[in-house]
């Protein structure tokens, strides 16, 4: 089961490193991590996308939690929370493509942020879903290049655990 | 008036209370060695290697419960320390680990005697740091000692770059220390607490399984009144030996790959495993789907992470072992004391005296070769059990697991967790530093002596007297029967070919050299070593080298499926029950 973990840390040298290398270290796996400072810079808020049985996620939190420089572990799976990722995407359709294109990103509430002779380069931001979906739709008319951000989460007010 | 980091550094060792430093000397350390020349107060103890020097700390560390303190050099110095700092690390052993850096100008150039040693130690330390700014020095001191102490113990390194060792600033000393992400738990949860209690009460067939947290909580009390109140078998982890007497009628001694035959049965029949300060290591559970079957499992321990790791577990309580028991204590005293538990344990016990006398630990004695059960049973009886036993790796260091019989905690010092042969003799030297009129005698083999060989120099200039005893089977032992018995007697690189004659490597060193070849040299030789006040003291043991330990449970099986020492007729008779 997938899950998304949100890490409070201090931020602090080598951080991102003791949380990467546990999960190297210790066989996890990562699917996506994303990293910034909270409003207090002296804390960071990593975001980890997960995968792993009970036990396995058990055993992540709790690791996790072990680290001296972590502050705070939620796990979200049992919380109703809103998760965004964004991603940039190059796309360099042909001539007779390119409306199309743009139609895409008005439905997906995306937005040109570049373009060039022969390439729009588009920013889209949502749920999981909402990407995946987008980027079903937009791979036919050639992707040069693609970036995500990785996941972030963060609880919905006035929500406690279910 | 404004101190060097150096200055600041021993200063703060001072509030600590630190009185050994096992060390050694390198470029970017100068600074801090020089203000140690004239230092009365702190003995910086110089090995002969950097590995002699944590491994030593350790024994310390493990001897006295204090925290072991090492300092080292940059690059070459500070690596020489990795396999001990993992070490301590697996078994949980508080160290403040300094070692020297580049200056900071030079940090990530590949300067001479550059390692990123936090980067390299990430993984095997509690908490490492790299301090950037003198003025953060004893801040950082103060905490590393909290951290490494604290909780599960372990071991911290402060990588100290020349140029802050070199600066000044005002020393002030951090009275209190605060993170606030470290809180460890030490009371459990009541309510689970209540749970376990209940479950105890109610069980039929529990066994006890105390491990090393028992000794570094200070529990042996506490654990020997529950086993008591409640009559339950207890039985021990490498580590946990000595939590709980060994010579006590409820002590069933170690359990797992080379467990006695009770312990793992007892396991294995339960119907709830009480595990104490253990992490269901898989040298102990060997394999664990079929662990303990009809078992509820409660377990207690103070890193959440040891619980649900390895084993299913019942009723988790996450407290320090000692606190936890004492509650434990009430509550079954509240709610218990009516029962008859002796009537109602009766049958469990008497099943478990059964299978005691039906397979005992022994070996088959001979009357012209020494067996190194042997040696290990007359040092037990020689010394009345009253000494600090290291071990080494293989099968000295199960065989002094089985034959020595341990009383008290913090009296058997073995890797456990990581296995690394040459810890037992450095290890010993710190034992001795924290405990100069205790007998301390590392159990060794011919193997695992010569990593650390080099450290009868540290032995012998400072007068420690510490025993060797060598169980000189010019093998692999381990490795060999493991060849033996799982790859066709196939002895692949496991024959020691020269083995030196440690007695006149003792003498090279100044130490004394003694060495028995027949079973009835083994006492007398003993004897006189033991008489050696002055100086360490190598007896070198000519053993059956075909000797192997048992019984065995087979990488991967489950802990009932053993393997027992083939008996022949005539040694029926010899056979010796160890009680
Ligand atoms: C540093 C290290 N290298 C390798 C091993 C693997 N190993 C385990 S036991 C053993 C043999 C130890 O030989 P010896 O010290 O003579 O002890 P014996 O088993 O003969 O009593 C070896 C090589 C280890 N535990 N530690
Ligand atoms: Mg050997």
């Amino acid at each position: 089961m997938r899950h998304t973990i949100s890490v409070l840390v201090e931020n602090k040298f080598g951080v991102l490193s003791r949380i990467s290398g546990l999960f190297s270290g210790r066989g996890y796996n990562i699917e996506s991590l994303s990293v910034g400072e909270t409003i207090d810079p002296k804390i960071s808020v990593m975001t980890i996308v997960t995968k792993g049985d009970d036990q396995i996620i058990e055993q992540i939190t709790k690791q996790l939690n072990k680290l001296i420089d972590v502050i705070k572990v939620v796990d979200f799976i049992e919380i109703d929370h809103v998760e965004r990722e964004m991603v940039l995407v190059k796309v360099a359709p042909k001539k007779e493509n390119r409306i199309e294109v743009l139609k895409l990103v008005e439905i997906f509430r995306g937005r040109i942020v570049d373009s060039g002779a022969a390439t729009f380069t588009i920013e889209i931001t949502g749920d999981e879903g909402k990407i995946n979906a987008f980027i079903e739709l937009i791979t036919p008319f050639g992707i040069k290049e693609f970036v995500r951000t990785g996941k972030v989460a963060i609880a919905r007010e006035g929500t406690k655990r279910q | 008036m404004k101190k060097t980091g150096a200055e600041i550094l021993i200063e703060c060792l001072k509030k600590e209370g630190v009185k050994h430093v096992f060390g050694y000397p390198g470029g970017v350390v100068l600074n801090i060695f020089d203000v140690l020349y004239d230092e009365k107060d702190i003995k910086l103890i110089l090995t002969r290697h950097e590995q002699g020097a944590i491994h030593a700390a350790d024994g310390y560390a493990r001897a006295s419960g204090k925290v072991g303190v090492a300092l080292v050099t940059s690059g070459p110095g500070a690596t020489n320390t990795v396999t001990g700092i993992a070490n301590a690390s697996m078994d949980s052993v508080p160290l403040v680990v300094f070692s020297g850096q580049v200056p900071t100008m030079l940090i990530g150039n590949d300067a001479f005697q550059e390692a990123d040693i936090v980067g390299i130690t990430r993984p095997c330390t509690k908490y490492n740091y790299l301090v950037k700014d003198v003025n953060d020095l004893a801040q950082t001191v103060k905490e590393a000692f909290y951290i490494a102490l604290t909780g599960r113990p372990g071991p911290v390194l402060i990588d100290l770059p020349k140029d802050v060792t070199v600066g000044k600033t005002d020393f002030v000393w951090p009275e209190h220390v605060k993170i606030r992400s470290y809180n460890p738990t030490y009371e459990g949860n009541k309510w689970m607490i209540k749970q376990a209690a209940h479950e105890i009460a109610k069980a039929k067939k529990p066994v006890i399984m105390a491990g090393g947290g028992v000794i570094i909580s200070g529990a042996s009390k506490e654990l020997k009144e529950l086993a008591e109140l409640m009559h339950i078998p207890v039985t021990m982890t490498l580590m946990g030996l000595g939590g709980f007497p060994g010579t006590h009628s409820l002590s069933m001694g170690m359990l797992g790959m080379h467990g006695t035959y009770y312990s793992n049965m007892a396991v294995q029949n339960s119907d709830l495993i009480i595990g104490i300060g253990v992490r269901f290591d898989d040298r102990v559970t060997g394999k664990t789907a079929s662990f303990a079957p009809h078992a509820k499992i409660i377990h207690i321990d103070i890193d959440p992470t040891s619980i649900r790791k390895n084993v299913r577990v019942d009723i988790p309580v996450v407290g320090d072992v000692k606190s936890v028991l004492r509650e434990m204590l009430k509550v079954l005293k509240e709610e218990g004391v009516r029962e008859q538990w002796s009537a109602i344990r009766k049958a469990w016990l008497k099943q478990i005296e059964q299978w005691k006398h039906e397979r005992p630990l022994t070996y088959n004695y001979e009357e012209n070769v020494i067996k190194p059960q042997f040696v290990v049973e007359k040092i037990y009886e020689v010394t009345k059990g009253d000494a600090i036993i290291c071990t080494e790796v293989g099968q000295n260091q199960m065989w002094a697991a089985q034959f020595y019989k341990y009383d008290k905690p913090r009296r058997l010092l073995s890797s456990g967790g990581l296995g690394t042969m040459g810890f037992g003799f450095p290890a010993a030297i710190g034992a001795q530093f924290a405990y100069p009129d205790a007998l301390v005698i590392d159990i060794a083999g011919d193997g695992s002596i010569q990593m650390n060989i080099q450290e009868l120099a540290t032995a012998v200039i400072n007068k420690l007297p510490v025993k060797v005893a060598i169980l000189n089977n010019h093998y692999l032992g381990m490795v060999r029967q493991w060849q033996e018995m799982f790859f066709k007697e196939r002895y692949s690189y496991s024959n020691l070919d020269v083995v030196p004659d440690f007695v006149k490597v003792a003498e090279a060193y100044g130490a004394k050299g003694f060495r028995a070849t027949k079973p009835r040299d083994v006492e007398p030789v003993i004897r006189e070593a033991l008489k050696v006040k002055d100086r360490p003291v190598f007896i070198d043991f000519l053993v059956d080298w075909k000797e192997k330990v048992f019984p065995m449970v087979p990488a991967g099986a489950s802990i009932d499926e053993m393997i027992f020492e083939e008996k022949k007729e005539e040694e029926e008779k010899k056979l010796r029950a160890v009680k």
